[in-house]
């Protein structure tokens, strides 16, 4: 639903995003400093209060959206990867480069209020509040295998809306040829956006051809193992596009836009020769770190890692292999 | 005078071995809580790549202290921290060898060594330095510095060269966040670089030659 201000309200009444989105913190360092005086100290946590309630409620919807999901056709019947490792083995570099940062580094991240902006070649541009495009939304379950461009793999059962559903609801034109994705940028909750040596240039941007987002097969989550998405997964709501390496799934998704051209994406930019803009699981085409022949399957043992021989898009040829008739893929990674 | 002589020696090589024993335990903490971690399981689901990453950083601040040995020397006069450097240097080769197992049978396959070796230009940056380590770490007994006489030192000078390719190596693995090894490479230059400063400005002001030991 497009969000309209009423006309009696002027812009210079409009709390500043910045001052709203950092009230938890004021109320926070209120509480601290006010706790000698009982009467004030109680008042601000019953604001506090309040504000944990109303998020309370809306984790409660989501989840019981996500316990409502429909299960998919699409799904793997492979063992999935346990909840635990899901959660402890990330790659989402604004909270940290080790793969255990994220988990340790996300806990502060506020994922209510969610606005995301729309922008672009569509009829229906504005910015879009995530409860209530989660809310009009038909949620799916799909485990996926997710392979990561550092050769491992891991099996996870998401719960989000088919991508296509969500993007038509803006009305892509004729003229929206690739959609670029925008991640947060919060230096004072994602400590690697703080960073001094980061040849990242926040914020974190991926991108789709419009048929690649519109297939199928594109999630975006907002759940994972029939839970609210955790913060170092991407919270609150992020892409799921199977037949990518991993990269290409951006997360906490604050900016959609429809272009022309083929849009920036970060790590295309970073080193070009390493990533290319498709990034399509293909084993024929090795990263220059490493081969991609095969992975390994996490969770590991020590004494042998459950190495598997890499699927051509990740094993998911059948749907997609039709998208990149008479590209050479060679050229195209 | 004599027996006094023979009683201080005495003091002193109790003095000595119980720091052997203190630099021998100390080289082992970082192993032993890396056992710790493979016992209780706290590697994560990826615990080949974890043990490699632990085993290649402690090879590497471990290359670094040894370097600071000579420094350290000059600066606060610990001599007797040049007594234990071989122990040091070994314990450096020591983690760079688990690294380089670890890196092959817990990580890759033994089966694609040569070709992964051949193939990713960081992974030959850092054979070469274990090459080299390894070279090191042979001609490190007592008998072969007096059997190799001055070429030994001329060899082991290359400890320099291996520290430059191992933060090479670390720098070409490293995905767009380089904090960890700006922060290697910093302590590398200015180990580096205060011999440069004593070879080249403060010779003539150098008057014990205590840092020509390297």
């Amino acid at each position: 639903m497009l969000i309209k201000q009423p006309l009696d309200i002027r812009p210079s009444d409009i709390t500043d995003e910045k001052v709203y989105l950092s009230r938890r913190q004021f109320m926070r360092s209120t509480a601290a400093v006010v706790a000698a005086g009982a009467a004030p100290a109680l008042l601000s946590q019953g604001v506090l209060a309040r504000e944990n309630a109303s998020r309370q409620v809306w984790v409660r919807k989501i989840e019981a959206q996500i316990a409502a999901a429909r299960k998919s056709p699409f799904s793997t019947s492979e063992e999935k990867t346990p909840f635990d490792d899901v959660l402890e083995y990330n790659n989402f570099y604004e909270f940290g480069t080790s793969k255990s940062d994220p988990y340790e580094n996300s806990e502060q991240f506020e994922i209510q209020p969610w606005a995301i902006k729309v922008e672009g070649a569509c009829h229906k541009p504005g910015t879009y509040h995530l409860e209530d495009l989660v809310k009009e939304s038909q949620l799916e379950e799909r485990i996926y295998r997710l392979r990561c461009v550092e050769a491992w793999s891991m099996v996870i059962p998401w719960v989000g809306i088919p991508l296509a559903s969500l993007l038509k609801r803006f009305e892509p034109t004729m003229n929206a040829k690739y959609v670029a994705f925008e991640t947060v940028v919060r230096p004072e909750q994602m400590p690697g956006q703080k960073s001094l040596f980061s040849s990242i240039d926040w914020p974190y941007r991926e991108g789709l051809r419009i048929d690649e987002a519109m297939h199928p097969l594109t999630l975006a989550a907002v759940g994972l193992y029939g839970k609210i998405l955790p913060n170092q997964n991407g919270a609150p709501i992020r892409l799921v596009v199977p037949w990518k390496y991993g990269f290409k799934s951006i997360k906490s998704i604050v900016a959609i836009r429809f272009v022309e051209e083929e849009p920036y994406t970060t790590w295309n930019n970073i080193a070009p020769n390493e990533y290319g803009f498709y990034a399509n699981v293909n084993p024929k085409v090795d990263h220059p770190r490493w081969s991609q022949k095969s992975e390994r399957r996490l969770p590991g043992g020590l004494f042998g890692p459950k190495r598997i021989e890499t699927q051509m898009f990740n094993g998911y040829a059948e749907q997609v292999a039709s998208l990149y008739s008479g590209m050479d893929l060679q050229a195209n990674y | 005078m004599l027996y006094k002589g023979n009683l201080m020696a005495g003091n002193g090589d109790t003095v000595k071995l119980i720091r052997w024993w203190g630099f021998f335990l100390a080289g082992l903490l970082p192993f032993c809580f890396l056992l710790f971690q493979i016992l209780t399981r706290g590697l994560g689901p990826d615990p080949g790549e974890a043990i490699t990453r632990f085993n290649g950083l402690w090879s590497l601040i471990t290359l670094l202290v040894c370097l600071a040995v000579t420094p350290l020397n000059r600066l606060l006069k610990w001599r007797w921290l040049v007594q234990h450097r071989r122990m040091i240097g070994l314990y450096a080769w020591f983690y760079a060898v688990l690294h380089v197992l670890s890196g092959f049978l817990l990580v890759l396959d033994v089966s694609i060594f040569l070709e992964e070796v051949v193939k990713r230009p960081y992974i030959a940056v850092g054979m070469m330095a274990f090459i080299l380590m390894t070279l090191l770490a042979v001609t490190s007994p007592k008998a072969m510095v007096r059997r190799l006489g001055k070429k030994w030192k001329l060899l082991h000078k290359s400890i320099y060269v291996i520290g430059v390719l191992a933060v090479v190596h670390y720098f070409w693995l490293t995905r767009a966040d380089y904090t960890q090894p700006v922060f290697y490479a910093s302590i590398l230059l200015v180990l580096l670089g205060i011999r440069l400063y004593w070879r080249y400005y403060k010779k003539r002001l150098g008057s014990e030659g205590a840092y020509r030991l390297y």
